[in-house]
């Protein structure tokens, strides 16, 4: 228990798997509980498909699992996704695409770190585009 | 292949026996000396580097003798995400056979061995992992896999993309114990309709397999957006820059493109696979081990949590060269020891011979790996569109056999026809429903039907494909989803799948099947490597097929019970009544027929499947026909046919006797010989004929009356044995039930 006899604290090597032992810290993004996310809920119209993904906060839940497993670039992985679990498909597809040989020159792929951090709340991932900008650009794979 | 050194002069004549093998189907498959400079060669390539690594303020800098301003994008990926430079100072204390050691020593953890993996590079890697021998490398596979029990993939597809046929394939894939379940398509605009049709059918067959789509990246994405597939292991990667540039990405691409992945709760899985830089003839003369090394370096320094590798596709490429079938399985390990989840091949057709496959797939199948194949095909190959199956639906049971042989666990359970009809069944009528409900083109009850129990799609009619790929544009264009096809279940009444299906979703939520090596088991619970590791060090520990588990995979539908094997029930009166004791005989003319303890009575028919009423008549037939006298009689004290028959001699009159067991094993015996040195052994009793058996009465017969006589003529069969042992032991012991020690043997009346 915390301090204050609330909710015990996550500790990320015995709550694994968060659903059957730590379902208490699981939410969708409306602030639902899995217990919640029935099928007559469903049928009813409670929630919509939309809920059904994980949160941010989950996705780093996770990332802590696999860091205390010893899996630092998985957890690191799972750290750049909870940055996108919020954002658009189609912008993720965009910076996939970017991303991709001979696609963008070193500005556009500064661009997109630029949008990922200040207006996506992404800077792992911003940093991860700005290390790619560098090392394709080192290497010739920015746009001709 | 004759060589210069052939001593063949030419114009001799060649071998038959040489043309023979030339036309087996092995010879199709091309075998080549190794090409280093094409990449053609499996371990110690001319251009591998030697390993080595220099750090620098805890920085890497240098990588398998390339200085950081030289590093190809592989080697900066690597470098800046791979590498933990702690336990690559632990390891360069250690010499690579010390650590090659510790791979398969049972005293050394799992866990040590891993963190020791994170600090070696590529080239060291593929140098340790090279030094073991087959064996051994098996048994680091079993030490090294990331899950304590191994699992199984399927793949589900079919020719005509029909969607009853599919969902009935994934439900007995489901029922059949495999954990993932994987489709694709002929044609792009089908992939939301398979999709849909495999996820309700897995589901049916049993709740919590994984499903997937393999399919263009950016399609597939939106497939997991709308929750209409679980997982996805599409992507590839390759170990030198030119090839994976080639393949239009780079390692930072495809990371983004997995935690990409990850941010929409799909479970992600890299490929890679020794041999595809030489095919696609970037290998720059290295080693198919070491660019595999360096694959599974960027995979795992992606974040990934796993990998299908061991060649897969390229898989014929790297057999035909010598010792492909080791490099396999060095890849497999590798990524094991890099503590990633293996799906370690096994699809793609290895080889076109049984013999060859199979002693492939042994590497695989005997440490079990997490998953055995990526890609059981569980529709006849006609219907694999992956171009696979490697090992089908037609073999099922010869892999359940070898399961059963070996006493391993290779991810596929036996269930009995009418169980796999039944859910074959309701999977097809689930998605006739669903088409029904979201307004796709109906599936027809002849389709359901079919689908259940047809061999393959060419059983089925043909769909309207237009209609079809307009519904699976429907189903992107509206945001079809999960949900909406549990919905759809729901209100046509099949709740239990629909609820399947929506905690399918709800996985998605808590995004525990993320971890490494996670499949869902069938309460829903998730198994990974985090919550079930494989923990092995020796006998007594790990994994081990036992218990109940052991017991399902023992039962085969066809496995009969010990008794049930033996023989037919006696039915009706006995063929033979036992009288008096039986006595010496006083004609020199006398040939006794000396049957067993069980003949006629406890058992009525030979293995061969003569009734002995017959077989006794042909043998007196015979023995008339040669102008001897017979008579019957029954030896109790013995079920040895060189015994019955010698007990048969000393009571004959002649000396001559035919000792016949109830399993129609025959001798011709004579009183002066040795008990067990007959004059005639007929011990191929499944091929005896009654003919036969009145031949061995002539024959007996003339020894008796004293002519001359040629030994009957018997049939050889090299198989007979391996068809009819078991049937021979238990008609034996059942024989052998009836012997009374010590009883003489008694006169036998026809029955």
């Amino acid at each position: 228990m915390d301090e204050a006899g609330g909710t015990p604290r996550f500790d990320p090597l015995r709550d694994y798997p968060l659903g059957e032992r730590r379902p208490d810290l699981v939410r969708t993004a409306m602030g639902l509980a899995l217990g919640e996310l029935t099928l007559d809920g469903l049928r009813d119209g409670a929630f919509t498909a939309e809920e059904l993904r994980a949160t941010p906060q989950t996705m780093r839940l996770q990332a802590q699992v696999a860091r205390a497993a010893g899996r630092e670039p998985l957890a690191a992985n799972l750290e750049r996704a909870a940055e996108l679990a919020g954002v658009a498909g189609e912008t993720i597809l965009s910076i996939y695409t970017a991303l991709r040989p001979h696609r963008s020159d070193a500005a556009e792929l500064e661009a997109w770190a630029v949008r990922l951090e200040s207006e996506l709340d992404a800077p792992l991932n911003a940093a991860f585009v700005r290390e790619a900008a560098a090392q394709h650009g080192r290497r010739g794979l920015l746009r001709r | 292949m004759t060589t210069p050194d052939d001593p063949l002069e030419p114009g001799t004549p060649g071998s038959a026996r040489f043309r023979t093998r030339e036309a087996a189907v092995l010879r199709t498959e091309a075998l080549i000396a190794p090409a280093p400079a094409l990449g053609l060669c499996v371990f110690d390539g001319p251009n591998d580097p030697e390993p080595g690594i220099e750090l620098r303020d805890g920085r890497v800098v240098a990588i398998d003798g390339v200085r950081e301003q030289d590093w190809d994008v592989v080697d900066a990926f690597i470098a800046a995400h791979g590498i933990d430079p702690v336990a690559a100072g632990e390891a360069a204390a250690l010499d690579d056979l010390e650590i090659a050691r510790r791979l398969v020593d049972v005293d050394t953890l799992r866990d040590d061995l891993v963190r020791l993996g994170r600090g070696l590079t590529p080239a060291r890697l593929a140098r340790i992992v090279g030094l073991l021998d087959p064996v051994e490398l098996m048994f680091a596979m079993k030490k090294l896999r990331a899950r304590r029990a191994p699992a199984n993939q399927a793949h589900v597809t079919n020719r005509k993309e029909n969607p009853a046929l599919l969902a009935a394939d994934a439900a007995e894939a489901g029922l059949r114990g495999f954990a993932e379940v994987e489709t694709t398509v002929g044609v792009a605009r089908y992939a939301p309709l398979n999709a849909i049709a495999i996820l309700v059918g897995a589901q049916t067959g049993r709740p919590g397999v994984l499903t997937q789509c393999a399919v263009e990246e950016r399609r597939n994405l939106q497939l997991a957006i709308q929750g209409l597939v679980t997982y996805a292991e599409t992507l590839s990667v390759y170990g030198t820059e030119s090839v994976f540039v080639d393949g239009d990405d780079t390692p930072w691409s495809k990371a983004f493109l997995a935690s990409a992945y990850a941010s929409r709760g799909v479970k992600i899985r890299f490929t890679s696979g020794g041999g595809s830089e030489a095919l696609m003839g970037g290998a720059e003369g290295k080693s198919i081990l070491y660019l595999e090394a360096r694959c599974l370096a960027v995979i795992r320094a992606a974040g990934s949590q796993g990998v299908q590798n061991g060649s897969v596709s390229c898989v014929a490429l790297v057999l035909s060269l010598p010792g492909g079938t080791r490099e396999i399985l060095a890849e497999n390990v590798l990524a094991a020891w890099l503590d990633l989840e293996v799906a370690s091949g096994n699809d793609a057709i290895a080889s076109q011979s049984p013999i060859r496959k199979t002693g492939k797939l042994m590497g695989q199948f005997l440490p079990g790996t997490d998953f055995v194949t990526s890609g059981y095909s569980a529709m006849p190959r006609y219907d694999n569109m992956f171009s696979g199956g490697n090992y089908d639906a037609d073999d099922y049971d010869e892999w359940l056999t070898l399961q059963r042989d070996w006493q391993v666990d290779a991810g596929i359970e036996p269930v009995g026809e009418q169980d796999l009809l039944a859910v074959r069944l309701r999977a097809a009528r689930a998605v006739q429903a669903v088409f029904a409900r979201l307004g796709f083109p109906p599936v027809s009850d002849e389709e359901v039907e079919l689908a259940a129990g047809c061999k393959d799609s060419r059983d089925l009619p043909d769909r309207d494909r237009a209609a079809d790929v307009l519904a699976g544009d429907r189903v992107l264009a509206e945001g079809i989803s999960g949900a909406d096809v549990a919905l759809a279940l729901e209100a046509a009444g099949f709740r239990d799948i629909a609820e399947a299906i929506l905690a399918m979703q709800r996985q998605r939520v808590s995004a525990d099947y993320l971890q490494t090596s996670a499949i869902l088991a069938a309460d829903g619970g998730v198994v990974s490597a985090v919550n079930d590791p494989n923990v092995y060090t020796g006998p007594g520990t790990g994994y081990r097929l036992e218990g109940a588990r052991w017991e399902l995979l023992q039962q085969l539908p066809h496995v009969q019970s010990a008794a049930d094997f033996a023989a037919r029930p006696a039915e009706g009166p006995p063929a033979t009544a036992d009288a008096r004791i039986a006595g010496l005989g006083e004609s020199p003319r006398e040939v006794v027929i000396a049957v067993g303890p069980a003949f006629g009575a406890a058992l009525r028919e030979t293995i061969g499947g003569l009734e002995h009423g017959a077989v006794v008549q042909a043998v007196i037939d015979g023995i008339t026909e040669a102008g001897a006298q017979p008579r019957v009689v029954r030896v109790r004290r013995t079920s040895d046919v060189a015994f019955i028959g010698h007990d048969g001699a000393r009571l004959s009159g002649s000396g001559i006797a035919v000792g016949i067991q109830s399993k129609g094993t025959t001798v011709i015996h004579r009183v002066d010989l040795q008990p067990l040195d007959v004059l005639e052994l007929f011990g191929q009793a499944p091929l005896l004929t009654l003919d036969s058996y009145r031949a061995i009465g002539r024959n007996a017969g003339g020894y008796a009356v004293g002519e001359r006589v040629g030994p009957v003529p018997t049939v050889l069969d090299n198989y007979a044995r391996n068809k009819h042992i078991v049937r021979t032991t238990l008609l034996h012991a059942r024989e052998t039930a009836e012997v009374v020690p010590d009883a003489p043997a008694v006169e036998l009346l026809p029955g």
